[in-house]
C-alpha cells in the first residue's frame, strides 16, 4: 500500500474542488484539510488565551495594582476561561486530530458527512469571531466568569449576550462534529474492522462524540434562556420575578461537567495509541480501556452537582453526588493501570512523544487525586472557590489534555506534514514544559489551601512569594510553548522528509504514505489484525 | 470500490442509511434542547401549582386545539409526499408538500393572532400588567412565550427546509430512488409536530 508514492500524490497537492490556493482550502471537504484548518484556528486562539494568562499572572506578581484596573482583570479571567474552554480545549483534540485520523484509522476515505464537516468549521469560526467582536463593542468585554452564573450575568452591563451567543454557536459546531463522528464510526469502518478492532483513539473519540451530542444541547438551551432573560426579562432565572438561580447552576453543570470528559477522553485515546507504539507491545486490557471510555462518558453525567456543594443543596443530594464523584475515579484508574501494565516487559523507546505521555500520567494523577479532595464534602467546603480548585483543573485540563495536545502533535506531525522535527529540541521542550508547568500551578495548591480565593484581583502580603513563583513559572511555560511552535514551524520548512512509518506504529495511518493522499487509501484495506499487533511490522516493511 | 483517479474529482459516496442515522442523531439533540425547557417547566409547575393553573385558564384552548389539528394533519401530508415519491408519483408528492406548507403557514397565522391578543391585553414579559401578577403567573407566561416561541421558530425553519425540498423535487433532484433528503426533512417536520403534542397539553389542557 505504501508503494507508488510520487511527489505530487498527497492531499496538499490534490484538491476536492476546482479551486487553487486559499479557496481550495476554504471550500474543501477533505477531512485532513479541515483538520489542519482547525489546527491553525485552535492554536491561534490557544496563543491568545496564553497571552491573556500571562497578563493575569503579571498583574498578580505583587499585591495591589500593577498593570490594569480590577474591571479589566475581571474581563481577562472570563476571556481566558471562555477562549481556553470553548475555543481550544473542547475542539482541540476531536476536531483537529479526530478529523484528521478518525477516518484513516477506520480505513475510510472521509467522514460520513464531509460538507457538514466543513460547515462545522465555519460555525466554529463564526462563534470565535462573535466572541472577539464582543470585546470591542461598547459595553465592554464580558466579566461574569466563564460559568455565566445568574443573576449577575443577567444584570451585568457588559456584552454578556453576544459572548454567550458565541458560546451557543460554538456548541452547535461541537454537536455537528459529534453527529458526524458517530455516524462515521457506525457506517464507514473498513471490511474486517469490527468494533473491537478499532484503535483506542477511535473508541475515545466515539465516546466523546456521544457526549457532544447528548450534553451540548442542554447548555445550549440554558444559555439561550439567559439571553432571552436579558433581552425580555422573562423571569426564568431572576429571583426578583420568581426565578431560581440555582436552577441555572444545575442546568449549566449538567452539560459542563460532561464537557470535562469531552476534553479528557480523546486525550486518553491518544495516550492509548502512543504507549503501545513506543513499548512495542500490544495494549494491555484493550476491552477494559475501550469500555472504560464509555463508562466515563456515562458516569460523567451523574456527578454535575459536585460543582455546587456550597450552593445550598440538601445534605442527601450532596453526599449522593459526592459518592458518584468517587465512582468516576474507577474507570480512570482502570485506564492508568492498563497503560502502566502495557509498558511492563515492553521494549520501551523513550522518544519525546513517549516522554510527553509519561508527563501526562504524572500531571494527570496529581490532578485526579486532588479531584478526590474536592469531591469529598468536608474538604471541599474548605477549599471551594480557592486557588486549590484553579490548580486542580489546570492540572487535569492543561496538564492532561493540553499536554496530550502537544504529545499528539509530536506523534502525528510526520504523518500530517511529511516532515521530521529535531528530536533533541523536542526533548528539551518536554523538560522545560514540565518545570514551567509545576512552577506555575503547584504553588496554587498551597495558596488555595492557605485560603487564597480564585478570581481575586488583589491579595494579602503573605501570599506574595508563592504568587511570584507562579508568575515566573508562567514565563517558562509560555516560552516553552512558543519554542515548540517555533521548532515545529522550522521543521515544516526545513525538516527532513518523513517516511511512512517513522515510529513503528501499526494502526492504519502508518500503512499509508506521509502525508496521506487524497481519500487516504487507493483501495479500502481489509483489516485482519488486532489494532496493536506488532507482528505486522515485518510485513509492513516488505510492502 | 472504484479506482482512484488523480485530479479534482472526489470519490462519489452515497449512504442513505448513514444520512438517516445522522438525522436521527440531530433530532435527538433537538429533543434534548427542548428537554432542558421541559425540565424547567416541570420544576416551576411543581413550585407554583396554583398560579400555573390560574394562568393557564387565560390561554385560548380553541386556537390551541385548532393548531394541534393543523399540525397533525400536516404531518400526514408530508408522510404522503414521501410515500408518493417512493411510488414515483412526482405530481402527488409536489401537491402534498404544497398542502403541508399551507398548513404550516396557517399554524403561524393562528399563532400570530393568539400572541397579538395576549400582547394587546398587556400579557407579555416586562409589561406593567405582567409585573403586577404573582411570580408563578409571570413564570407561566414567560415559559409560554419562550417554549411556544422556540417551537414557532422551528416551524419557520421547517417551512424553509420543506420549500427547499419542493424546489429540489420540481427540479427532479429528488427522485424515486434518491429521496433520502425528503425523508429527512419529513423526519424534522414530525419532530416539530411531536414537540407541539407535548406543549399543547402542558400549556392549554392542564387547568
Amino acid at each position: 500500500m505504501a508503494n507508488g508514492n510520487t511527489v505530487a500524490e498527497n492531499f496538499y497537492h490534490q484538491s476536492t474542488n476546482k479551486h487553487k490556493g486559499i479557496l481550495s482550502w476554504l471550500l474543501t471537504v477533505d477531512h485532513k484539510r479541515i483538520g489542519l484548518m482547525y489546527l491553525v484556528s485552535v492554536l491561534t486562539f490557544f496563543l491568545v488565551g496564553v497571552i491573556i494568562g500571562i497578563l493575569m499572572r503579571l498583574e498578580l506578581i505583587a499585591p495591589g495594582k500593577q498593570l490594569m484596573e480590577a474591571q479589566t482583570y475581571n474581563s481577562l479571567f472570563t476571556l481566558h476561561g471562555v477562549i481556553m474552554i470553548f475555543l481550544f480545549i473542547i475542539p482541540g483534540l476531536p476536531a483537529v486530530f479526530g478529523n484528521f485520523f478518525l477516518p484513516i484509522q477506520l480505513g475510510a476515505r472521509d467522514v460520513a458527512f464531509p460538507r457538514l464537516n466543513l460547515l462545522s468549521w465555519y460555525v466554529y469560526v463564526v462563534g470565535a469571531i462573535l466572541a472577539l467582536v464582543s470585546l470591542f463593542l461598547p459595553g465592554g468585554p464580558i466579566d461574569t466568569g466563564w460559568t455565566f452564573y445568574v443573576p449577575y450575568s443577567v444584570r451585568s452591563t457588559t456584552n454578556v449576550s453576544l459572548a454567550i451567543f458565541a458560546a451557543f454557536i460554538l456548541g452547535f459546531s461541537s454537536i455537528l462534529t459529534g453527529i458526524n463522528f458517530v455516524t462515521t464510526v457506525h457506517r464507514l469502518r473498513a471490511p474486517g474492522m469490527s468494533f473491537f478492532k478499532m484503535p483506542l483513539f477511535v473508541w475515545a473519540t466515539y465516546a466523546t462524540a456521544w457526549i457532544q451530542i447528548i450534553a451540548t444541547p442542554v447548555v445550549g438551551i440554558t444559555i439561550l434562556l439567559v439571553m432571552i432573560e436579558r433581552a425580555f426579562g422573562v423571569g426564568i432565572f431572576d429571583p426578583a420575578l420568581g426565578g431560581d438561580p440555582i436552577l441555572f447552576q444545575h442546568l449549566f453543570w449538567i452539560y459542563s461537567h460532561p464537557a470535562v470528559y469531552i476534553m479528557i477522553l480523546p486525550a486518553m485515546g491518544v495516550v492509548s495509541e502512543i504507549i503501545p507504539t513506543f513499548s512495542r507491545r500490544t495494549i494491555f486490557g484493550y476491552r477494559a480501556i475501550a469500555m472504560s471510555s464509555l463508562a466515563i462518558a456515562f458516569v460523567g453525567y451523574l456527578v454535575w452537582a459536585h460543582h455546587m456543594f456550597t450552593s445550598g443543596m440538601s445534605d442527601t443530594a450532596r453526599w449522593i453526588f459526592s459518592l458518584l464523584t468517587f465512582i468516576v475515579a474507577l474507570p480512570s484508574g482502570v485506564k492508568v493501570f492498563n497503560w502502566v501494565a502495557t509498558m511492563y516487559k515492553g521494549s520501551i523507546d523513550p522518544k519525546p512523544q513517549f516522554l510527553w505521555v509519561m508527563k501526562f500520567i504524572f500531571l494527570f494523577s496529581i490532578g485526579g487525586l486532588t479531584g478526590l479532595v474536592l469531591g469529598s464534602l468536608a474538604t471541599d467546603i474548605h477549599v471551594h472557590d480557592t486557588y486549590f480548585v484553579v490548580a486542580h483543573f489546570h492540572y487535569v485540563m492543561f496538564g492532561g489534555t493540553g499536554t496530550i495536545f502537544f504529545a499528539a502533535l509530536h506523534y502525528w506531525f510526520p504523518k500530517m506534514f511529511g516532515k521530521m522535527y529535531n528530536d533533541r529540541l523536542a526533548r528539551i521542550a518536554v523538560a522545560l514544559y514540565f518545570i514551567g508547568f509545576n512552577m506555575l500551578y503547584f504553588p496554587k495548591f498551597i495558596l488555595g489551601y492557605m485560603g487564597m480565593p480564585r478570581r481575586y484581583y488583589d491579595y494579602l502580603p503573605q501570599f506574595e512569594p508563592l504568587q511570584r513563583i507562579s508568575t515566573v513559572g508562567s514565563w517558562i511555560l509560555a516560552g516553552t510553548i512558543f519554542f515548540i511552535i517555533g521548532y515545529l514551524i522550522h521543521a515544516l520548512v526545513k525538516g527532513k522528509k518523513a517516511t511512512s512509518n517513522p515510529w513503528g506504529g501499526v494502526t492504519l495511518e502508518w500503512h499509508i504514505p506521509s502525508p496521506p493522499p487524497l481519500e487516504n487509501f487507493k483501495e479500502i484495506p481489509t483489516v485482519t489484525h488486532e489494532p496493536y499487533d506488532f507482528s505486522q511490522l515485518k510485513e509492513m516493511k516488505n510492502e | 470500490m472504484s479506482s482512484h483517479q488523480e485530479g479534482t474529482v472526489a470519490h462519489v459516496h452515497r449512504d442513505d442509511v448513514g444520512a438517516k442515522m445522522g438525522m436521527w442523531l440531530f433530532l435527538f439533540t433537538e429533543v434534548l434542547l427542548f428537554g432542558g425547557m421541559f425540565l424547567v417547566y416541570a420544576f416551576y409547575r411543581f413550585q407554583h401549582q396554583d398560579q400555573f393553573r390560574i394562568a393557564a385558564m387565560e390561554l385560548n384552548t380553541g386556537i390551541g386545539t385548532l393548531n394541534t389539528v393543523i399540525l397533525l394533519t400536516s404531518s400526514l401530508t408530508v408522510a404522503l409526499a414521501i410515500a408518493a415519491i417512493q411510488k414515483g408519483n412526482r405530481f402527488l408528492s409536489v401537491l402534498m408538500l404544497n398542502i403541508t406548507l399551507v398548513f404550516a403557514v396557517m399554524f403561524m397565522v393562528n399563532k400570530y393572532f393568539e400572541w397579538s391578543a395576549k400582547i394587546s391585553h398587556g400579557l407579555f414579559p416586562g409589561s406593567k400588567e405582567m409585573l403586577d401578577l404573582p411570580n408563578g403567573q409571570i413564570l407561566f407566561y414567560g415559559l409560554y412565550y419562550v417554549m411556544t416561541g422556540l417551537h414557532a421558530l422551528h416551524v419557520i425553519i421547517g417551512v424553509l427546509v420543506l420549500s427547499f425540498m419542493l424546489i429540489q423535487l420540481m427540479k427532479k433532484k429528488i427522485t424515486q430512488d434518491n429521496h433520502v433528503k425528503l425523508e429527512n426533512a419529513g423526519l424534522y417536520w414530525h419532530l416539530v409536530d411531536l414537540i407541539w403534542i407535548f406543549l399543547f397539553p402542558l400549556f392549554y389542557l392542564i387547568q
